[in-house]
C-alpha cells in the first residue's frame, strides 16, 4: 500500500506533462510478421539491411552493406570502392533486379527512401553520397562528393570542430534524406557533422541548421528525418534520445523525449499521418528495440516489438517504411534482414 | 599369407622406431616444450584418399582453414582464397555450390561446423562474425557483427596493449562454434578475447568464462571447441598446450596437457564418444619444432589416450597445420591444413593396431 501511494505521488507531476505520463500505461500493439518475405538469387545475399523503402506499386527497395569494401592501391594514393548494394523486390517479395551495381557512389550503405514520384534516393555514409535514381534505376542527381582517395590510417575522430558543416552539399556521414510538398530536400547529416542541411527540389543549397550539442536546435548524430503535410521536419536526434521538431525553415519547434533513442523515424502519408520511431537496441546488446506510434504531436499510440533475432523481434532496426500505417517494413542492421510487420492497433490493449 | 605377415613385421618395426628415434635425439629446449608429454602412444594406422576433393577447374583452394560434414556426408570446406569462400561438396569430393557468395560477413575464415539440424555454422575471424546458414545456404542468424568501415581504420594496437573488456554479443578474433544437445551455442573467443560464450538457441548471451593467462580456467587462445553429449564444453587452449573442459556453465572441470597444442578438437557423435586432438605443427614451419609435432590423438572423454597418428609434412598422409578436424565418423576423419591448402580425408584403422601390438 505504502509502495502505491509513493508511486502515485511520484506519477502525479507526470501526468501533467502528459504524454510522460502515458508512457508509463502504452499500450502493446499486436503485430505480426511475414516469414520468408525477400527471396533472392542464388548468388545474392543480403547483408546489413539498414536501408528499406517502398515505392507506390509497393515496390521494396532495400540498400545493403554486403561484400567488401576494396581498398586498391594507387600510384600514391589509396581508393575505396564496393560493399554497398541496392535491390529492387515485387511486393510478393520476389526479386525484381539490382539499381547501381558498381556505381562509384555505393560503399556504406545507410538509408533508402522513395520520393512521392518514385525516384529512389540512397544515402551513403561511406562515399559521403546521396544519389537520386530515376524510377527506371538511373543516376539523375548526385549530392555530395566522394572522397577521392582516403589517407591510412584513418584518424579515428573525423568530425569537425562543432558540426555545423559548411554551406553546401559537402556531407560527412550523411545519414537520411527527406522532402517537404515542394520537392525541398532535407538532408540530416550525420555522423561526422552535426547538422541539418536545406537544398531546393534541384538540389541548390538553401540553407544548414545545427551544431554538436545538446541544447534545442543542436544535435548529437541525427540519424533519422522525416517531414510531414504541412513541411515541418522530424529529426531522430538518436545520440541525444529525441526527436527535434523543426518548420520548414529550421526553426525550432518541439522536442519529444520519451520514446528512447530515435533510431529510424518515419511518418506515415494521408490525411491522419501517423509518427513511427524506433528506440532500436545497440548492435552490440539487446535491450530496448520497441518501436512507437505516435500522432505528430508527440502523443504516443501504442508501440511494439523487442530486441532479438528471432521472428517478430528486432535486431537494431535502422529504417522503417510506412507508407501503409498497418503495414511497415523494417530493415534491421545485424539480423540481416528486412520483416514486413502487419499491426493490428484495434487490438491493442 | 606370407607377404601379409612380413608386411604387418615393417610396420611393427616402424611402430617402435619412430619414438625411439625420436628419442635417440638430442632435443632442443624449443623442441622440449613443443613435444606432447604423452610418451609410448600407440600409433593409429591410417591412409589418406588421393585427390579427395575436386574442384572446377577457375577455383582454387586457399589455406584449408575449416572443413566440416553434414548428415548426409556433404563436405563443407571454408577457405582463405583471395577472398574467403565457403565451399560444398558430396561425400565423394565432388564440387557441389559455394555458399554466401560475396557475403558481408566473410574476411577471414577460420572454422566451420554444421549442427545437428545440418545447419552450417561460419566463424569469421576477420569480421568477428559467427554465421548461421540453413541447409539451403541462406543466412538464418548472425553473432557477433563486423566492424563499419566507415568509422574508418584504426592503428594497429602494441601487442602489449590489454584489450578492452568483452562485451556480451561482440567478439575479438573469434575461433571456432560448438553447441550442446539443447541447441545452446558456444563460441571460443578467441584471439582477442580470452574467454568462451555461451549463448542460448535463439543468441540470447547467457555466461561467459575466462580471462588471459594460464590459471585454471583462464584461457591463452582458445582455438577450437566441442561439446559431448552431456554437455560439457572442451577447449583447445592452444597457447597454454592444454585442452581445458567445462561443465555446461562453463564451470571448469579438468584439464588435460598431455597432448601438445590443441589446435583442432572434434569430438565424436554416437554412445561412445571419443575426442581426437591435433597437436599441429605451428604455421611458422620451424623445421626442428615441425619434427616432433603435427600429430592428431586420440583420446576418451576423460582424456585417456588411446592412441596417435600422424606427422608433420607436405606429402599426402602428412599433415602441414591441421587446423579443423571433423570426425562424424570415427574411424573416417576429415582435416583441413592451413599450409597444405587441402583437405584429406583419413581413414583409421585402430584394430591393424591392435592385431599388431599383440
Amino acid at each position: 500500500m505504502t509502495r502505491y501511494s509513493r508511486l502515485f505521488l511520484a506519477a502525479a507531476p507526470l501526468i501533467l506533462t502528459g504524454s510522460l505520463w502515458a508512457q508509463a500505461s502504452i499500450p502493446e500493439i499486436p503485430y505480426d510478421s511475414a516469414p520468408n518475405l525477400l527471396k533472392l538469387p542464388e548468388h545474392i545475399h543480403m547483408g546489413e539491411a539498414v536501408g528499406v523503402a517502398t515505392n507506390s506499386k509497393g515496390h521494396i527497395f532495400v540498400y545493403t552493406r554486403t561484400g567488401s569494401t576494396n581498398a586498391t592501391l594507387g600510384g600514391s594514393r589509396i581508393f575505396t570502392h564496393g560493399g554497398a548494394r541496392l535491390l529492387e523486390f515485387a511486393p510478393t517479395g520476389n526479386f525484381v533486379r539490382e539499381i547501381g551495381q558498381g556505381a562509384y557512389g555505393l560503399m556504406f550503405a545507410h538509408t533508402v527512401r522513395v520520393d512521392p514520384q518514385d525516384n529512389i534516393w540512397i544515402v551513403d555514409e561511406g562515399s559521403n553520397m546521396i544519389i537520386k535514381f530515376n524510377p527506371e534505376g538511373r543516376v539523375v542527381m548526385t549530392m555530395g562528393r566522394k572522397p577521392e582517395s582516403v589517407p591510412v590510417p584513418e584518424p579515428e575522430a573525423r568530425r569537425g570542430a562543432s558540426g555545423a558543416g559548411v554551406a553546401g552539399d559537402i556531407f560527412n556521414r550523411p545519414t537520411d534524406v527527406a522532402w517537404d510538398a515542394a520537392g525541398n530536400i532535407f538532408v540530416s547529416d550525420g555522423y561526422g557533422n552535426s547538422r541539418v542541411a536545406k537544398f531546393d527540389k534541384n538540389g541548390k543549397f538553401l540553407k544548414t541548421w545545427g551544431s554538436r550539442g545538446t541544447a534545442p536546435g543542436q544535435f548529437n548524430t541525427p540519424h533519422s528525418i522525416a517531414t510531414d503535410a504541412q513541411g515541418n521536419v522530424y529529426v531522430g536526434d538518436r545520440g541525444n534520445k529525441r526527436l527535434q521538431v523543426f518548420d520548414n525553415n529550421g526553426t525550432f519547434k518541439t522536442e519529444f523525449l520519451n520514446v528512447g533513442a530515435p533510431w529510424a523515424v518515419c511518418i506515415t502519408p494521408g490525411p491522419h499521418q501517423y509518427l513511427y520511431s524506433s528506440n532500436s537496441n545497440g548492435t552490440g546488446n539487446m535491450e530496448n528495440g520497441e518501436i512507437y506510434k505516435m500522432e505528430l504531436d508527440g502523443r504516443i499510440l501504442g508501440k511494439f516489438g523487442t530486441a532479438g533475432k528471432l521472428m517478430k523481434e528486432f535486431g537494431s532496426i535502422h529504417e522503417i517504411d510506412c507508407r501503409n500505417a498497418n503495414e511497415i517494413y523494417v530493415g534491421e542492421i545485424t539480423n540481416w534482414r528486412v520483416q514486413r510487420l502487419s499491426l493490428h492497433p484495434n487490438q491493442a490493449k | 599369407m606370407k607377404r601379409s605377415m612380413n608386411y604387418c613385421f615393417v610396420v611393427v618395426v616402424l611402430l617402435f622406431a619412430k619414438p625411439h628415434f625420436a628419442q635417440a635425439q638430442s632435443l632442443t629446449p624449443a623442441q622440449m616444450t613443443a613435444r606432447a608429454k604423452a610418451r609410448d602412444v600407440p600409433e593409429i594406422p591410417f591412409d589418406s584418399t588421393p585427390n579427395f576433393l575436386k574442384l572446377p577447374p577457375n577455383l582454387y583452394l586457399g589455406e584449408g582453414i575449416g572443413v566440416a560434414t553434414n548428415s548426409k556426408g556433404h563436405v563443407f570446406v571454408y577457405t582463405r582464397s583471395q577472398e574467403t569462400r565457403l565451399f560444398e561438396f558430396d561425400r565423394t569430393g565432388k564440387y557441389v555450390r559455394e555458399i554466401g557468395e560475396g557475403l558481408y560477413g566473410f574476411a577471414f575464415a577460420h572454422a566451420v561446423r554444421v549442427d545437428p539440424q545440418d545447419n552450417i555454422w561460419a566463424v569469421d575471424e576477420g569480421t568477428n562474425m559467427v554465421i548461421k546458414f540453413n541447409p539451403q545456404g541462406r543466412v538464418v542468424m548472425l553473432l557477433g557483427r563486423r566492424p563499419e568501415s566507415a568509422e574508418g581504420v584504426k592503428a594497429t594496437p602494441p601487442a602489449s596493449a590489454p584489450e578492452p573488456p568483452a562485451q556480451p554479443y561482440t567478439f575479438s578474433r573469434p575461433t571456432d562454434v560448438a553447441w550442446d544437445a539443447d541447441g545452446n551455442i558456444f563460441v571460443s573467443d578467441g584471439y582477442g578475447n580470452s574467454r568462451v560464450v555461451k549463448y542460448d538457441k535463439n543468441g540470447r548471451y547467457i555466461t561467459s568464462a575466462g580471462s588471459k593467462g594460464s590459471q585454471q580456467g583462464q584461457l591463452n587462445l582458445p582455438h577450437t571447441i566441442a561439446a559431448d553429449a552431456k554437455g560439457n564444453v572442451y577447449v583447445g587452449d592452444r597457447s597454454n598446450r592444454r585442452i581445458q573442459v567445462f561443465d555446461n556453465d562453463l564451470k571448469f572441470k579438468a584439464i588435460y596437457d598431455q597432448v601438445g597444442a590443441p589446435w583442432a578438437v572434434c569430438i565424436t557423435p554416437g554412445p561412445h564418444q571419443y575426442l581426437y586432438s591435433s597437436n599441429s605443427n605451428p604455421d611458422s614451419n620451424l623445421a626442428d619444432i615441425a619434427a616432433v609435432t603435427g600429430e592428431i590423438y586420440k583420446m576418451e572423454l576423460d582424456g585417456t589416450i588411446l592412441g596417435k597418428f600422424g606427422h608433420a609434412g607436405k606429402q599426402l598422409g602428412e599433415f602441414s597445420t591441421v587446423h579443423e578436424i571433423d570426425c562424424r565418423n570415427e574411424n573416417e576423419l576429415l582435416v583441413s591444413e592451413i599450409t597444405a591448402w587441402r583437405v584429406q580425408k583419413i581413414s583409421l584403422h585402430p584394430q591393424s593396431k591392435g592385431s599388431s601390438s599383440k
